[in-house]
């Protein structure tokens, strides 16, 4: 007995040794390089070599210890568990604690320039994750064109900003509605259609705005871009180190030294407000009747729908607000980069969106915290390994979904439940 | 002039479609048999177009004669791209059977981000070209001013579509693996208990539509000349239009569809505008999902409880 199974596992290791020759041969074992206008093919076979190797030596071992185990329960379930239950008995100490270090954050000894500019950068996807957390986590509607919303804020931003000269303050509610806009605006039709379906429709929405903003010079300035976007100024106290004549500066007002780092700490504390004030709305949406109405719809539209919860409207209000926090987001973006070009809103913005939501467990406010701090982290860490990164991305989106479906958060809390009465 | 300038998008339309038409099958077979829309299909043709590449390039240092290359590639393109074709399904597909409905959506999504960016690394990201393989070709209607020109090229694209297709649908209708297909696009649990393999039924189904999907790369390297590790992206979704369009889990459906994609997109860049002429896939994706979602040779849909 024990020697057969040996035997299959040798030979199992070995078909795997030759699936991977035939997979890595090719593509890996014969780089095409261009010379003179034609491409010569360099082989490196030795990497195929150590490729397959492993690959075979890999499956050999974990048919033996793997799968060869009686328990198959891994331990990931058990550390998503015990990561749950932490997080719900200890939920509002810890999220209390994140508030207050974020808050300290850039005063403390250690922050710079460099590790504010990735703090902004991951409350910034923070904000999109919780944005797009009530269309994907609480309406269930996979939107796989988010960025198209966040485009749609970015540029209806600037726009403004440049040609009216309007201020952050004016402009950013007027991002969100158009934003929100839009996102009724394509709603409206496809919103009756089936999971799968309105996935590749969204896609192809997000990508049809790309190729607007880059084809549609006279307004967007196509690849080329929008510049000259104006920077935030504190309640109309622009940060600048010489002032114009008669014009009061935020350093001049307060009466303190100039610091470019002024103004970045003042990013970071907008897009702080702007990422906390869209937890609280959803926190807080939640317990409303409409609410409850998108989670009932993820969970069954046919039993709502007899009900008497119409279907296509909770999805649109799902919709268009999803879509207006993305456009909020947007328009940060576009007052932070003071520069914006169709580049910036590919399809792989919207994938690393949904992979932070997915990732974090659908539904789950404090999961898109972690689920970003660990995605951006790694492509942050792997900054110099452009495409190796992407790979992990990727890989790491297939493994979530085989082992934890559900994210790391798993366990769903009832938003209501019946209180125990207490005569009995 | 006019009648030339509409023929000669007529062609191309048609050449483009088959091109289409053969990734689209690969959409439509795997949403037929599983229900899922394979995400990472347009990436698998990307791959089929790069061992195609490849392998044209090494048949240029030796001396064997035209026609056999075509064949030898053709056949080396299939095998190896079917064997992609079937490690995605083992890794990424086949533990979320039993999954909820979005989660293999979300896995062929990563699965698509990781062979882009595995090809990106392995062979660079400049775009290659490719010397022209069959060159020559006809033209006619010299007179009016416009030539309109036929290539061997075209020829040879339409026909191995047409061949190909003639095969597989033979394959689909007449053979006991076709019928394990269909049976099990019907019930999977019961096409178990009468006996059949349903998970080499699946891994045979992915094996088919990756390998007529790395044929639409090869054409594709053949007729563009120029390839990049993101050809998959754009060329997946216009396939996928194509397929729901013909009715998605329809086989000649995927043809047809295909066939009207090409043409749409040629006739659109010749008289409306060549920017945005990857709007007008999208669009009719759209228009077609809210009017006629199960497309023209599909079957109704209907939700139970």
């Amino acid at each position: 007995m024990e020697k057969k199974f040996f035997q299959t596992s040798i030979k199992d290791s070995l078909f795997t040794g030759l699936i991977a020759l035939a997979l890595f041969g090719p593509i890996v074992g014969l780089r095409t390089v261009a010379k003179n206008e034609v491409l010569e093919v360099h082989p490196k076979w030795f990497i195929v070599l150590i490729i397959v190797i492993v690959c075979a030596v890999g499956r050999f071992l974990t048919n033996l210890y793997v799968y060869n185990r009686d328990q198959k329960t891994g331990i990931q379930s058990s550390i998503g568990k015990s990561i749950s239950n932490f997080l719900d008995t200890k939920g509002y100490q810890i999220a209390l604690t994140a508030i207050i270090f974020s808050v300290i954050f850039p005063f403390l000894p250690f922050t710079d320039r460099y590790l504010m500019d990735i703090a902004i950068m991951m409350l910034t996807y923070i904000m999109l994750g919780w944005g797009l957390n009530i269309v994907i986590g609480l309406a269930g509607l996979l939107d796989l064109g988010y960025v198209a919303f966040y485009a749609v804020g970015a540029y209806s931003y600037a726009l403004f900003a440049i040609h009216f000269g309007w201020s952050f303050w004016i402009c950013l509610p007027i991002a969100g509605i158009f934003a929100a806009m839009f996102g009724v605006l394509l709603g409206f039709p496809v919103l009756r259609l089936r999971g799968d379906y309105l996935a590749i429709v969204t896609l192809a929405f997000g990508e049809m705005i790309r190729i607007l903003l880059l084809n549609w010079y006279q307004l967007t300035k196509g690849p080329d871009g929008l510049t000259g976007i104006p920077r935030p100024s504190f309640f109309g106290l622009p940060f600048k180190s010489f002032p114009d004549e008669g014009e009061q500066t935020f350093h001049t007002f307060f009466g303190i030294e100039y610091d470019p780092m002024q103004r970045i700490i003042f990013l970071y504390y907008l897009i702080l407000v702007l990422a906390l004030i869209t937890n609280l709305f959803t926190i807080k949406i939640r317990r409303l009747p409409i609410g409850r109405a998108w989670e009932a719809l993820r969970e069954d539209e046919i039993a709502c729908k007899s009900l008497g919860v119409n279907p296509r409207n909770t999805k649109l209000t799902a919709f268009a607000i999803g879509a207006m926090f993305g456009g909020f987001a947007g328009s940060f973006f576009a007052t932070r980069q003071a520069f914006i070009s169709p580049e910036s809103f590919t399809f792989i913005e919207s994938a690393i969106i949904v992979a932070i939501v997915v990732l974090g467990g659908m539904g789950s406010q404090t999961g898109v915290v972690l689920a970003t701090v660990f995605l951006i982290g790694l492509i942050e860490v792997f900054r110099d390994f452009e495409s190796y990164r992407m790979i992990a991305f990727g890989g790491a989106m297939v493994l979530i979904m085989i082992f934890r479906p559900r994210g790391i958060l798993a366990t769903r809390k009832p938003t209501i439940t019946l209180e125990k009465s207490s005569s009995k | 002039m006019d009648t030339a300038y509409f023929l000669q998008q007529l062609i191309n339309g048609v050449t483009l479609g088959s091109v289409y038409g053969l990734i689209a099958i690969g959409y439509t077979m795997v949403y037929g048999i599983i229900g899922m829309i394979n995400f990472a299909h347009g990436d698998i043709f990307m791959v089929g177009a790069f061992i195609a590449l490849i392998s044209f390039i090494l048949f240029a240092l030796t001396s064997i004669a035209l026609p056999i290359v075509l064949l030898l590639t053709l056949l080396i393109a299939m095998v190896f791209t079917a064997c992609y074709g079937w490690t995605v399904e083992k890794l990424a597909y086949k533990p979320l059977r039993k999954s909820f409905r979005l989660a293999p959506l979300i896995s062929a999504l990563g699965m698509s981000i990781v062979l882009q960016n595995y090809v990106q690394a392995a062979q660079g990201a400049r775009i290659k070209t490719l010397q022209p393989v069959i060159q020559g070709g006809f033209t006619f209607m010299e007179d009016t001013g416009f030539t309109v020109s036929l290539s061997y090229l075209q020829i040879f694209i339409v026909l191995v579509t047409i061949v190909l297709m003639a095969i597989f649908t033979l394959l689909i209708t007449k053979t006991a693996l076709g019928r394990a297909q269909r049976a099990c696009e019907q019930d999977r649990t019961m096409t178990a208990l009468m006996g059949i393999n349903v998970d080499r039924t699946i891994s045979i189904t992915f094996i088919i539509g990756s390998s007529l999907a790395s044929v639409a790369g090869m054409m594709f390297v053949m007729y563009y000349g120029v390839i990049d590790f993101y050809i998959g992206f754009l060329a997946g979704i216009k396939a996928f239009t194509a397929a729901v369009l013909g009715g998605i889990g329809s086989v000649p459906g995927a043809m047809l569809g295909g066939l009207l994609i090409g043409l749409i997109e040629v006739f659109w860049s010749g008289y409306i505008s060549i920017e945005y002429k990857d709007i007008a896939a999208f669009t009719v994706l759209v228009v077609v999902l809210i009017f006629f979602p199960t497309g023209f040779l599909g079957k109704p849909d209907i939700e139970k409880v």
